[in-house]
């Protein structure tokens, strides 16, 4: 071979490794949310207050992880379950959030989170509640906990024959938690999560869905 | 030595001098004041001053190698003509030379490790954790801490009392809880001024970072271990703490503010927000220095015993307790 | 003539080839396609292994993941890339009780580039492109890290997905600069400059690369795997409780760790045993004592680093608790074991840097290198002393809180050996003529960055200070002023210099001159800011920052992407320069008087017709009369016996 030969013979190689690489990492690595986003600033007039039913489910049930822990949340144009942990929401407008939890529970790592936390008219199948001793009962399933707003909600653990894999029916044993809270006058991407280490099988239960979003949190993408 | 070499080396000498004191000077009066962490607290304002102090020193070294660099590249290059460099072993190696850089970096750095020892002594480890058994504590804080542990820690506004704040790190939020006040848990860190402050760093889970960045406060939170920090609080202001330490998805979100509040007004609200919490306190492990968390997250888990028995004998952060 | 050096007795080689027949391999030998190939059936075959002895665990069944079936997958594809690529021919061999197939020839033409060539010009060659894929890789992901941050609260990548970026990065990155100049330049240079005809261990240095780039796929693969969060540093027990990507990491270490101390072996042994006559330590050129000091580095150092990978693998696959507190581990183990690697590692990485710079000053300075001794003396107390501070990077974390200012001393020691390539760069410039061509550009950027980044290491060494520069942009600034700033602009500095003498091609100064400019002036414009924002309170790792930094973040980040241009403009001038117009190289292009310099180009395959004698150190530049570095007619090799 000559050496233009030999030299352009290793660039294209180069190239086509180089290609490679690009393509690899650029598949591999997903911008944006995973899911997508849940926008609920379009179905109410301004100023209107939101709703947003969502469920927790012990596993998803299909997807890549079927076994993951996860929330779904419901389309507000469609009434369909979906996979969105991303949920725009106006800003400095009014929440009603109802959670349908139909996992199971255990006693809280940090009581702490026991405790409802910057939101009001917490209700747990219809009672007022602002204290969860997660030593009773099924314990805590998993809780909805928004730091930076102060908001935090025990979403009290279910019993008996639980619904195996999501999206969930009112059939199978749930706890219903509603209540209300007020999106900030600022606009930003506000971080949520569960405080319950539900990821199943990885040290400290924090490891998997616990660990990945669009399973045990996600963003309230206020906008203004 | 060539009448040459002596005018180089003065030339330089004089720009670099007149360059350094200029700098120096515009350092520590325009941008020193202004240099973080701040003096909210004792040990931000000493560590300013520590960082200040070796930006005094190491300012003119800097532009010691700049003004060298700058006048030899420009007056040695081979553009400007100029005569054949001259090797042989006087170019090759110049004892003295030799002998004086080693010497003056050699002073420069043990007076710069002298000066960060004594400032880290006397400043009683200066805001960074100390482990468990802290050997530079402020006066009062070894009672103190012992007392917190027993459940007998008091602090009152004007007594001078050290007061023990325990921070808990978890994925991915710190709380804290307050010993001298029954114990309470909050998502919020309220501190009084003028008052020494040790912080009782431990995790729940994996290695956290508290970075109290106005109060200069730097400790890993490490599982079943108790990393002190001590400081104390200036006047009143706000603060902001970051995890430094990376701990999975929610790192960059594990942040929260706090405040430096008059000791009255502090005070007040730890009374209320104890009241307040009386029914989840209750609920929580006696305060302790360290929690063995349930290493099984909710049900099951990597480890393939169900239930965990401890290698210590600190309290258990959320495992299995029978059921009320 | 007198000799003042031992004559090593391994010198004879098997005499320059005369029968003119080139030996090609055909299509069915090995070469990379065959190690491919049979890299995938192995991680096939492990992965159904590790399913098969471990699919019934119960943490696994509960999981959906197999760790064990991971491990094995890339341990079992590693065993087959070395296979497939002939690095087991000899050993198999030999255990068989076949001896006779140790002088199989190299392979020659072209096709050698992608075989086991025990040639060490072409291991030299395959580790620069090796070197450059994997920064290539690493910086791909730098550009979407400095991306995410353009906005603290719009995000364009995922939380998970952002630290997977980081974690990618850091450790894509710390695995590429341990090799980036021992690879490429220390197996292809260090025999020509000390006068040898081959490496020590000519097979050990074959697997050192061809393991090097199973350690590039390997952590690679953390990528299909959801990666792993841990960052570089792979913290326990954060490490213990990640996804199945975090084996990736731990075990590519390992793996990239046997390559460093295989090479690193190779070529201590090399160095000290396989000097030309009347090569003393004395006239050892300052590049090779650098390679001296960094493979003493790697062969004691990454040990510890390869042990600590295994214990994180074995805590993974089979529960065991090294580094998990409450099952009687711990979480300091690991930042023990990893930092009193990570610390040493860190001067594998700025040693060779200072070599390169020592090396090439003298030639367009045209004097003598100025305190050579010093200056080799300061590079072996870096190497000791690098082992004693390890401490400080954990100085927060709440270990014995006394020794703390021990940790303190030393890492403020090591400061004054860091000096004396200061005190050896500023020494040779004075009086000197200096020619500004791009490798001499290159070298003084080095001085310019490293003397930032050496100053602020005084900072953060500084424990009180440390509190607040700890874990922050200000710590992250600093390490690439010294990695970045240093060993890459000395890595270019050294492929401008000795590409032409590696290829017989010269680079075009025009593109040069713009990759340097871009470079030099765009990585202080990314890196600067980066200390602002570390002491205004930004920590790393973070996918969202304090609003009032998005300046600061944007200017860097901007700045980022023009430095990513400037590698672009780097990899046009090899495509320009090797393809479109290759311009053929002088025999001496610099005019060094270095040994290296003295062969013919392109280098013949045993180096030199005969082994030369050395008569004196290589820097006698500005001395009309000196004494010539070596008589190239020395010692006749088929004789042995000086001349």
């Amino acid at each position: 071979m000559t050496m233009r030969g030999r030299v352009a013979s290793v660039l294209g190689l180069f190239v086509v490794a180089v290609a490679l690489v690009v393509w690899a990492v650029s598949t591999l690595l997903t911008p944006g949310t995973p899911g997508g986003v849940t926008d609920f600033t379009k179905t109410q007039a301004m100023g209107q207050s939101v709703d947003i039913t969502v469920q927790t489910d012990g596993a998803i049930g299909y997807g890549p992880h079927p076994s993951w822990v996860s929330y779904l949340v419901k389309n507000p144009t469609t009434g369909q379950w979906v996979h969105d942990t991303t949920w725009q929401l106006p800003a400095n407008t009014t929440i009603h959030m109802t959670v349908l939890q139909y996992d199971s529970g255990s006693p809280l790592r940090n009581q702490e989170w026991g405790q409802v936390q910057g939101v009001s008219n917490a209700q747990l199948n219809g009672k007022s509640y602002s204290l969860f001793n997660s030593y009773t009962g099924s314990g805590v399933g998993h809780t909805f906990t928004v730091p930076e707003l102060g908001i935090s909600v025990p979403l009290v653990g279910t019993s008996g024959n639980i619904c195996a894999s999501g999206p969930c029916h009112l059939g199978s044993p749930h706890n219903t938690i509603t209540f209300t809270f007020k999106t900030p006058k600022q606009a930003g991407e506000y971080h949520w999560q569960c405080f319950v280490p539900c990821g199943l099988s990885s040290l400290y239960g924090n490891g998997y869905g616990m660990s990945t979003q669009n399973y045990m949190g996600g963003f309230l993408d206020v906008v203004a | 030595m060539k009448n040459g070499e002596v005018n180089h080396l003065r030339r330089m000498g004089s720009a670099w001098a007149v360059i350094a004191v200029v700098a120096d000077l515009v350092y520590w009066f325009a941008v020193g004041p202004h240099v973080p962490p701040g003096r909210l607290t004792e040990a931000a304002k000493n560590n300013q001053m520590d960082f200040n102090i070796l930006m005094l020193v190491a300012l003119p070294v800097l532009l010691g190698v700049w003004v060298y660099l700058a006048y030899s590249l420009r007056v040695w290059s081979a553009k400007r003509g100029g005569p054949e460099p001259v090797g042989g072993p006087a170019a090759a190696s110049n004892r003295r030379t030799q002998v004086l850089w080693i010497s003056i970096t050699s002073v420069a750095v043990l007076a710069a490790a002298a000066f960060g020892t004594v400032a880290l002594i006397v400043d009683h480890g200066s805001g960074g954790g100390e482990g468990p058994n802290p050997v530079w504590m402020p006066t009062g804080a070894a009672k103190a801490e012992t007392a917190a542990l027993a459940g007998k820690a008091t602090w009152a506004p004007g007594t001078n009392a050290v007061l023990p704040v325990q921070v808990i790190a978890q994925q991915w939020k710190f709380t804290y809880r307050y010993p001298t006040f029954g114990g309470f848990e909050s998502p919020d860190l309220i501190l009084p001024a003028n008052t020494s402050v040790a912080f009782n760093v431990t995790s729940l889970d994996v290695i956290h970072s508290f970075w109290a960045y106005q109060l200069s406060i730097k400790a890993d939170a490490n599982q079943g271990v108790n990393n002190v920090a001590f400081t104390e609080t200036k006047g009143p202001g706000q603060f902001v703490v970051r995890c430094s330490e990376l701990c999975g998805i929610w790192h960059g979100s594990m942040y929260n503010y706090g405040k430096v509040v008059s000791q009255g007004a502090f005070m007040q609200w730890a009374q209320q927000t104890e009241m307040a919490n009386a029914a989840n306190t209750k609920l929580l492990p006696p305060f302790a220095y360290t929690y063995a968390p349930d290493a099984n997250g909710a049900a099951g888990g990597l480890y393939p015993d169900g239930t965990v028995t401890p290698y210590n004998s600190s309290l258990t952060y959320g495992a299995k307790q029978p059921a009320s | 003539m007198t000799i003042s050096a031992e004559r090593p007795t391994d010198v004879v080689a098997t005499p320059p080839s005369t029968s003119g027949a080139v030996r090609r391999g055909g299509w069915f030998s090995q070469h990379l396609g065959t190690a491919l190939i049979a890299a995938i059936l192995g991680y096939l075959f492990g992965h159904w292994l590790g399913n098969h002895i471990a699919g019934n665990y119960t943490p696994v069944v509960n999981s959906g993941v197999n760790d064990l079936a991971n491990f094995f997958g890339l341990l079992f594809g590693v065993v087959g890339w070395l296979l497939g690529i002939g690095a087991l021919n000899y050993p198999l061999a030999k255990i068989a009780g076949r001896s006779g197939t140790e002088k199989t020839p190299d392979v020659e033409g072209f096709s050698k580039y992608f075989r086991y060539s025990t040639d060490h010009k072409t291991v030299g060659l395959q580790y620069v492109i090796g070197v450059c894929l994997f920064l290539f890789t690493g910086g791909l992901l730098a550009m979407a890290i400095r991306t995410e941050l353009l906005n603290p609260t719009t995000h364009i990548f995922a939380p998970s997905t952002y630290i997977e970026i980081v974690s990618e990065h850091g450790t894509i990155m710390m695995m590429m600069a341990t090799s980036i100049v021992v690879g490429p330049l220390g197996n292809y240079l260090i025999p020509l400059m000390i006068g040898s005809r081959r490496m020590a261990f000519p097979r050990i240095e074959a697997f050192s690369f061809w393991i090097f780039t199973a350690g590039y796929m390997v952590i690679f693969s953390a990528l299909p795997y959801g990666g792993f969060p841990t960052g570089w540093t792979g913290y326990a027990p954060l490490q213990n409780q990640a996804g199945p990507g975090m084996i990736s990491y731990l075990f590519g270490f390992a793996v990239i760790g046997l390559g460093m101390m295989a090479a690193g072996f190779n070529i201590a042994v090399t160095i000290i045993n396989y000097r030309a006559p009347g090569m003393t330590w004395g006239r050892v050129p300052i590049f090779v004592w650098s390679i001296l000091a960094t493979a003493a580095l790697l062969t004691l150092a990454t040990p510890v680093l390869f042990s600590a990978g295994l214990f994180g693998i074995l805590d993974r696959v089979d529960q065991t608790a090294f580094y998990v507190a409450e099952h009687g581990g711990s979480s300091y183990l690991w930042e023990n074991l990893f930092w009193f690697f990570g610390h040493p590692e860190v001067y594998i990485m700025a040693l060779p840097a200072f070599g390169i710079v020592a090396e090439i000053l003298p030639v367009f300075c045209r004097k003598p290198l100025f305190a050579q001794k010093v200056g080799a003396a300061g590079m072996i107390g870096v190497a000791l002393l690098s082992f004693f501070v390890w401490q400080h990077h954990i100085f927060q974390s709440g270990i014995n809180p006394d020794m703390r200012p021990l940790f303190m001393l030393t890492t403020e020691l090591i400061s004054i050996p860091t000096g004396f390539i200061f005190l050896v760069g500023m020494g040779t410039l004075y009086k000197a003529k200096i020619r500004y061509e791009l490798p001499m550009l290159f070298s003084l950027a080095l001085f310019f960055n490293f003397l930032i980044g050496g100053l602020t290491g005084v900072f953060l060494s500084d424990v009180p200070v440390n509190v607040t520069v700890h874990g922050g942009f200000f710590v992250l600034s600093h390490f690439h002023y010294t990695i970045m700033g240093g060993l890459l602009f000395a890595f270019m500095a050294g492929l401008y210099y000795w590409l032409p003498k590696m290829t017989g091609l010269m680079l075009n100064k025009k593109i040069g001159l713009w990759q340097f400019w871009l470079m030099f002036v765009f990585f202080n414009l990314t890196f600067f800011p980066m200390f602002i924002i570390g002491l205004l309170g930004q920590p790393r790792r973070v996918y969202t920052y304090a609003k009032n930094l998005q300046g600061l973040n944007d200017f860097s980040s901007i700045s980022a992407f023009i430095l990513g241009i400037s590698f672009l403009i780097f990899a046009w001038n090899l495509a320009y320069s090797w393809f479109i117009k290759p311009e053929k190289a002088p025999a001496n292009p610099w005019d060094s008087l270095g040994l290296e310099w003295q062969t013919a180009t392109p280098v013949p395959v045993h180096n030199f017709d005969r082994i030369p004698v050395i008569m004196t150190d290589p820097y006698h530049y500005g001395e009309p009369g000196a004494t010539a570095l070596a008589d190239l007619s020395g010692v006749s090799s088929s004789t042995g016996n000086p001349a």
